[in-house]
């Protein structure tokens, strides 16, 4: 099943003049609405006229996060806020996040793009889909939720959490899919079991996963306790959202939508393109955005691409599942966390020593994180009071910083392992 | 069936096109839409064979044309309806339209052309009316009528058209425009240049914004109609005051 078969289809040559002729005019829009594309490009002499194949791209500069936190709020958007109907935020509750907007156009392509992803991941119509993911600022809830009314399917828009709410629904309003990051299927599929519920009364068919890393493995255990067919797909809000990449029933790697997006995969560390099929980082061009158009956006996820053609008849080339970052960037319950911003909260409070330690764990299916603080000596004479004030007051700050509970640990001076070199700040000990 | 890539043009110095890059595939109506001098009649021209580029590609069923001259491309099968009708204003109706089937002439066959005419007059009864009279003497409607009639007799199977709605009442342009649908339709392909963006998107298929030689949107007709950008500049429409629709 398709949802855009011409499109989904196309021959390797018609989509490379399409894309071609979407850069260009790409390019254009940026070179004269953006002034940050603009500088940039003036001062390293580019001239975009000289961008005249897709290989071309490669004169250009690299945009990153920071240069969008840099831009903060507004500063990369292609079109007058007039123009806007929608803006999103990315992850972490910092002042810095980063904002994207979208213009009605935007929305219409962004909704089409995921009724895409949805259709090949096997949904229809006739399906009642159940979104746990956050509804809000986050792209995720309502990136799926457009693309899932564009299908005609019935939207249950639960958002995240509540998980013996979650069931109670998924029973009575017979919910067919479900989409929320595949650590959250697994505690849902783990409190039907703990509550008694047997997987096979419920209505359960399909599950589209995505907004953290996961295995194969992980897939197995979600598809043999949910009984369904569970499938990945990849977004990020600085991009579009949901919708950039999404698997097909084969379940062997997720279909780009080259035509909306120009994909690249360099060295990190060199920054030249990696030959063919290898690993490295994902880098992604927009062709069709409107307000928020980003050029060569480095984005940390490590992939490759994967050049030989799909079973299921879809010519868009796939990328492997994201199989790690480039930076220190952790996903902890769907949110990113830089271990950066643990630092800065330690660093203003007092008491506290400039060693810790970030040890992610994996509690059932949810993350777990608990944070090593060392403090200073005279706090462990005093009474448990002042202890468990600072511990409090850590948590506290680390929230609000984050967006996301984590539990705090105060340990004696020197407690924490020191390495030479390089300190080991974050203990990953998922398995996913 | 017509691809065209990084393509550059103009007249001596002047550099008006400055790196065009779109296509037009079979049965499609694709308009072209821009301000005065953006460059939409120097593309149609350089198409045509009448300019030559100074870089870039123009493929026409693979084949290069972008240094055909302008005879060989109308037998290749792409022909243009120019800017201003731009009839042989001295000649009658008939007479324009048999010269219209030159190449048939050259390829001696001739039972094409009283074929030809017959669509022609059956696609635009009021030529047959009007087939002995001097076509300078015909209303700014019939008289680009007559040109799109003279194009369709080369049997193009790309068919271009410069502003043919350009001076027309708006009644007559709706006629033209409906024969446009109906060209294609009949199989033809169409690339239609308008400075009346919402008569042309309205029944165009895709289409193309320039502006100042270089492509800056492209899309669906109807994206293109929503698209705040063409509404303020090409559709007239200002969104600031405009209030309920």
């Amino acid at each position: 099943m398709y949802w855009e078969p011409e499109k989904e289809t196309m021959e390797r040559e018609e989509l490379e003049q399409l894309q071609l002729e979407r850069l260009e005019a790409t390019l254009n829009r940026v070179h004269m609405n953006v002034p940050f594309y603009r500088r940039k490009f003036d001062a390293l002499g580019i001239d975009t006229d000289d961008i005249r194949s897709i290989s071309d791209i490669r004169k250009l500069p690299f945009t990153t996060k920071n240069d969008l936190r840099e831009n903060y709020p507004y500063g990369l958007f292609a079109v007058p806020l007039r123009e806007v109907v929608r803006i999103h935020a990315s992850s972490g509750t910092t002042g810095m996040s980063t904002v994207v907007g979208y213009t009605k156009n935007d929305i219409k392509t962004w909704s089409n793009l995921v009724a895409r992803v949805l259709t090949a991941g096997g949904i229809t119509k006739d399906d009642v889909i159940q979104i746990a993911f956050g509804y809000g600022l986050f792209t995720g809830g309502f990136g799926i939720h457009y693309g899932a009314e564009r299908v005609g399917a019935s939207v249950i828009p639960i958002s995240s959490g509540n998980t013996a709410r979650q069931i109670k629904i998924m029973q009575d309003f017979k919910t067919t899919a479900l989409i929320c990051t595949p650590s959250y299927a697994l505690l849902i599929a783990d409190t039907i079991m703990e509550m008694g519920i047997s997987v096979n009364s419920l209505s359960l068919k399909y599950g589209l996963f995505g907004a953290e890393p996961w295995s194969e493995a992980m897939r197995k255990e979600i598809q043999d306790k949910l009984k369904i067919v569970a499938t990945d797909n990849y977004g990020l809000s600085e991009v579009m959202g949901p919708g950039v990449a999404g698997e097909c029933l084969e379940r062997n790697g997720l279909h780009i939508n080259e035509d909306h997006f120009l994909v690249e995969i360099i060295n990190p560390e060199t920054l030249e393109p990696v030959p063919p099929g290898e690993t490295g980082e994902l880098v992604i061009t927009t062709l069709t955005k409107e307000a928020f158009p980003v050029i060569r956006f480095r984005t940390r996820d490590l992939t490759r691409l994967i050049p030989s053609p799909c079973p299921c008849g879809r010519k868009f080339m796939r990328m492997h599942r994201v199989m790690g970052r480039t930076d220190d960037m952790l996903i902890i319950k769907g949110v990113n966390v830089f271990p950066s911003q643990i630092e800065h909260v330690l660093f203003d409070i007092e008491g506290t020593e400039p060693h810790y330690q970030i040890i992610v764990d994996r509690k059932g299916a949810m993350d777990d994180v608990t944070v090593k603080v060392e403090v200073s000596e005279s706090i462990f004479f005093d009474e448990m009071k002042k202890q468990n004030e600072l511990m409090d007051l850590i948590k506290r700050r680390l929230a609000s910083e984050l967006g996301i509970g984590v539990n705090v640990r105060l340990v004696e001076k020197k407690s924490i392992e020191r390495s030479e070199g390089k300190a080991k700040r974050v203990i990953d000990l998922r398995k996913i | 069936m017509l691809k065209i890539k990084n393509l550059e043009s103009g007249y001596g110095k002047l550099r008006v096109l400055r790196r065009v890059t779109m296509h037009v595939a079979e049965g499609e109506i694709v308009t072209i839409i821009g301000a005065n001098g953006a460059g939409k009649t120097t593309l149609l021209s350089t198409i045509s064979g009448l300019l030559k580029p100074s870089a870039g590609e123009i493929a026409f069923d693979k084949q290069d044309i972008s240094r055909t001259p302008a005879e060989k491309v109308v037998f290749l099968g792409c022909s243009l309806v120019p800017e201003g009708r731009q009839v042989f204003s001295s000649m009658t109706v008939k007479e324009n339209l048999v010269l219209g089937a030159y190449v048939h002439y050259r390829r001696n066959k001739r039972d094409h052309v009283k074929m030809g005419i017959d669509k022609v007059y059956g696609l635009f009864p009021i030529l047959k009316e009007r087939e002995k009279q001097i076509a300078g003497t015909l209303s700014g409607g019939e008289q680009q009528m007559l040109a799109i009639g003279r194009a369709l007799m080369a049997e193009p199977r790309l068919i271009m058209m410069d502003e043919p709605s350009m001076g027309l009442a708006p009644l007559i342009v709706k006629d033209i425009f409906s024969i446009i649908v109906r060209l294609r339709e009949e199989g033809n392909t169409v690339l239609l240049v308008e400075q009346n963006a919402k008569a042309a998107l309205g029944i165009a298929d895709r289409g193309y914004v320039l502006e100042t030689g270089r492509i800056i949107l492209q899309g669906t007709a109807e994206d293109l109609l929503s698209n705040k950008d063409v509404q303020r500049a090409y559709l007239g429409r200002d969104l600031d005051t405009e209030t309920t629709l």
